[in-house]
């Protein structure tokens, strides 16, 4: 069950660097075949931000998603949104990364059950201090079953 | 390659058939990303948890999209993917990217291009929706 007392929650920064080898085997595991994903200092994909998850997990704090409780069997990934304010980062440059609980609030579902959405927000800013992307995850958690539970 | 400034609003994209999504494709992917789940590698996890067997991760699906269609644009051009999931994915499901240019602007002195995408399986189910918007120079 999500706990609202999550939403503002902020995590503490953490390091993420765009490294070579890493957006290859990305790009190669998306079946991405544009050479600008192969190059000497490739271009990060659009979703290559997603692997936040091995830096964040070495930082204690770093991930406020934890404060948030959702109940892994009835939570699902609804949306994701990578904003770039420039090109993509390319191989070579160190991001700090900061996590927040934007959002916490309730829709109705088609069939009448209550849904409880949840949005994170991470901001990426380079070494000169410039905003180099924001990612905003959307996570759902639906209602109970009415039988069982 | 397109040159940019011939996009027009309506262009299809060129559809791109990516084929049979394998057990071997998502875990390639759960070690790219970082995000292992074992809902969806681990069958006797994915069945306790209700399911017949372990779903495709879906950034898997919704990556492969997002940098299909900046490879036709430039990757170095995207400035936003918004991804909604639809439907889940299930190993052997063959996947089929399609999309269209729906606006062209100016924007912070570079002109943009926005493009509507979408994940259907072979059946014509409807897995992925996403936008993307692409910057170029002034037109």
């Amino acid at each position: 069950m999500v706990d609202r007392a999550a939403e503002g929650s902020a995590g503490a920064p953490f390091e993420m660097e765009i490294e070579r080898g890493k957006v290859y085997e990305f790009a190669s595991a998306i079946k991405a075949d544009h050479p600008a994903y192969f190059a000497a200092s490739p271009v990060a994909p659009p979703t290559f931000l997603t692997t936040t998850f091995f830096w964040e997990d070495r930082v204690p704090g770093a991930n406020p998603w934890a404060a948030v409780k959702m109940d892994q069997r009835r939570g699902m990934h609804a949306e994701q949104e990578y904003e770039f304010f420039g090109p993509p980062p390319r191989a070579g440059t160190k991001l700090t990364c900061r996590s927040t609980i934007t959002r916490i609030f309730d829709k109705s579902g088609k069939r009448g059950g209550q849904m409880t959405f949840v949005v994170m927000e991470t901001e990426f800013v380079d070494a000169e201090g410039k905003l180099v992307a924001r990612a905003k995850m959307t996570g759902v958690e639906t209602a109970p079953a009415p039988e069982g539970e | 390659m397109k040159p940019w400034g011939e996009w027009r609003v309506g262009d299809a994209l060129e559809t791109n058939h990516l084929g049979e999504v394998t057990r071997t494709d998502v875990v390639r992917y759960q070690g790219a990303s970082g995000d292992m789940n074992p809902i969806h590698h681990d069958e006797p996890f994915a069945r306790a948890a209700g399911y017949e067997a372990p779903l495709v991760v879906g950034m898997f699906q919704a990556g492969a999209l997002c940098a299909w269609a900046a490879g036709i644009f430039g990757p170095e051009r995207t400035r936003r993917a918004r991804i909604r999931w639809q439907a889940r994915v299930w190993p052997g499901d063959r996947l089929v990217f399609t999309g269209k240019v729906t606006a062209r602007h100016e924007d912070a002195g570079e002109s943009r291009v926005e493009v509507e995408l979408a994940c259907h399986k072979d059946d014509g189910e409807l897995c992925v929706t996403a936008w993307m918007t692409f910057a170029g120079p002034p037109a």
